[in-house]
């Protein structure tokens, strides 16, 4: 078998964050179309026909795939909007389409047989035997793993499927297992299943009172900022609560991963893949993120035993992470 | 239309366990689901001794259907659901693809748990090829979204909705109720078995909001859609789900009972089930809201 290489995958929600993820030496670029059908359906972000079509030429041209993901799940009542999305994926000859959802899956497979399927981590596999269904019964190529296993149980995926995996290395955190979080839908309506987003920006209020900086997610208290504390976005399992008499942020953090560290051992167990998160990030995040780790990618690749992360990168992500502090994750067992 | 126990999502002592069940024989119920549906690292019960309760239920004249886990992480949590699969005597639900896999290569019936996510009748289409006789609608699932689905299938397994109790909402590789004492998981020290019905989370300004049980994020609020069980008769729904809680659980089936007998008045039957219920009653997605929130709100 050949020697798998680590491809960098790494978000665009924008034509300019394409083209500077694609200079930076993306190995591919996932896009999402401007409406629910995409796990980021955030206003002002994403693309249409015409910019997608842009975006495949300038990657294709450099020699970088773009992904397309379908990655949120249609109901009865708007099906034709996912099937529609998955034929113009097929129209722009997008390298894959990311699917979450099976039955869209063998819709797909059904209407564009060519079209390369990738399972996405809204499709909350987490084993190899729920890898190797899709396998099975679509031919999919890559399964994007949830950010709940620890490298050890990674490998083990890796160890019993044909499917190239891919994993989350930076940016954002869900401490949930995604597809499998509806805080967002109880708490405002609309949540990453069925409508693509996370504690929805029209659900989210900021107001000044004596005792801090409140922000508030449908009326829920989300968290309360001192005059000293740093006010990140209000996403839900991020704020502080109380439990048991203690107040304290019970599910997570406002933390991003950061899995520079990781990376020998990542490449030593044959992971296909490293996903950056952030679409709804700014294309200067994404020139900076992908330098780094397209830098970061390049030395492992060189010399796996003399990498060392180096200061220089560290202080590049430290830039534009807004000074959040960084976590390795479910990949390091004490996290959970 | 029937009814169902769901499994008992939280961790209770083995005895209380037991007792529970001897109880629930008695009770009018149609279908029982047990089983560890949360955390592999819970096992008060085994599965010997979860088939043992299976047997007796069947034998007080219940359906009893085994749950898998809803998060399968290692090699053992396969080696379990292995051995869930292939217990010979009962049906098991998948609340997992890893599941679904396993129990189609085996060629049994199952039931296509909440957790698979079927908001489309393509993805309902395609688990019932693979052999799903029963599905479980995801708890969000609007009564609107319900109804275009059911409308758009020729003949759909039978459907069932979760339609009492605290709300599954999430999981994670995290625990947080062994978070919340600092205690890192490999070496929780089951402090689950000290929350019978979870841990409450409330807002800084001391609302209840969330309830954690271990890797499972549960609403603060009690789903009940007890306020729409006779029109529910008519929206092809054939089962609902009653989730267990600690105290009066009792009350709840009757509830339920008597309102799908329209044998009692709505307010009595609502009295009845909200009498010790651990929450604020809650029905917001069944009507395409928020979930948290309550159609008879004052």
């Amino acid at each position: 078998m050949p020697e798998r290489t680590l491809q960098l995958i790494c978000p665009a929600g924008s034509l300019p964050a394409l083209k500077a993820a694609v200079d930076e030496g993306a190995d591919a670029v996932y896009i999402g179309f401007r409406d629910a059908t995409n796990a980021r359906a955030f206003a002002g972000l994403n693309f249409d026909d015409g910019t997608a079509q842009q975006g495949v030429r300038y990657a294709h041209e450099r020699g970088a795939r773009v992904l397309l993901a379908l990655n949120t799940y249609p109901r009865a009542g708007n099906w034709q909007r996912w099937t529609a999305a998955v034929d113009r994926a097929a129209r722009l000859e997008v390298d894959a389409v990311i699917l979450a959802d099976a039955g869209l899956m063998a819709y797909a497979r059904r209407a564009h047989p060519q079209l390369a399927l990738h399972l996405s981590v809204q499709g909350s596999a987490t084993s190899y035997e729920a890898i190797n269904l899709y396998r099975e019964q679509f031919g999919i190529r890559r399964a994007v793993l949830p950010r709940v296993l620890s490298l050890a149980q990674v490998e083990n995926v890796v160890k019993h499927t044909e499917v190239e995996i891919e994993v989350f290395g930076f940016g954002g955190l869900c401490v949930m297992v995604e597809g499998r979080c509806l805080l967002s839908s109880y708490t405002a309506g609309d949540g990453p299943n069925t409508c693509g987003v996370c504690s929805p920006a029209k659900a989210v209020r900021w107001s000044e009172t004596p005792a801090g900086l409140e922000s508030r997610l449908n009326g829920v208290l989300l968290d309360r900022y001192g005059a000293q504390e740093k006010a990140g976005y209000p996403t839900l399992c991020k704020g502080r609560f109380e439990v048991a008499g203690a107040t304290y942020y019970a599910l997570e953090e406002p933390t991003s991963l950061n899995t520079l560290d990781l990376l020998p051992q990542m490449q030593a167990i044959g992971i296909a893949a490293i996903k950056i998160e952030g679409r709804q990030r700014s294309p200067a995040y994404v020139a900076q993120v992908t330098q780094v780790w397209r830098a970061a990618i390049d030395a492992c690749r060189a010399a796996p035993h003399a990498y060392a992360v180096k200061e220089q990168w560290q202080s590049q992500l430290n830039r534009v992470a807004e000074g959040q502090t960084h976590t390795l994750g479910a990949y390091h067992r004490p996290w959970k | 239309m029937k009814l169902a126990l769901g499994p008992i999502l939280y961790y209770w002592p083995r005895d209380r366990v037991l007792d529970f069940y001897a109880q629930v024989a008695q009770w009018p119920l149609d279908i029982v689901y047990l089983g560890e549906a949360v955390c592999g690292r819970r096992h008060e019960l085994r599965l010997p001794d979860w088939l043992d309760i299976a047997e007796r239920l069947q034998q007080a004249g219940k359906e009893v259907v085994l749950a898998s886990q809803p998060l399968i992480e290692s090699e053992s949590d396969l080696k379990l659901l292995r051995r869930l699969v292939g217990n010979g005597r009962f049906s098991v639900e998948a609340n997992d693809m890893a599941a679904v896999r396993l129990l189609h290569a085996a060629q049994l019936p199952f039931v296509a748990g909440a957790t698979l996510n079927v908001y489309n009748p393509a993805l309902l289409g395609w688990l019932q090829q693979l052999g799903a006789r029963r599905w479980v609608a995801p708890v969000e699932m609007a009564q609107a979204d319900l109804t275009d689905l059911l409308s758009q299938m020729q003949s759909p397994p039978q459907t069932e909705l979760f339609a009492y109790g605290r709300l599954p909402l999430a999981y994670s590789a995290r625990c947080f109720t062994a978070r919340r004492d600092n205690l890192p998981k490999d070496d929780c020290q089951f402090r689950c078995l000290e929350h019978a019905d979870g841990l409450p989370l409330a807002t800084r300004e001391g609302r209840p909001f969330l309830t954690l049980n271990g890797i499972q994020t549960q609403s603060a609020g009690v789903y009940n859609l007890l306020p729409h069980v006779q029109p529910l008769r008519a929206s092809g729904v054939d089962i609902l789900r009653l989730s267990p809680r600690s105290a009066h659980m009792e009350e709840v089936v009757r509830a339920f009972r008597d309102r799908l007998e329209a044998a009692a008045p709505l307010a009595d039957a609502l009295a009845r089930a909200e009498r010790a219920q651990p929450g604020a009653s809650c029905d917001g997605y069944w009507r395409g809201r928020p979930g948290m929130e309550w159609s008879l709100s004052s």
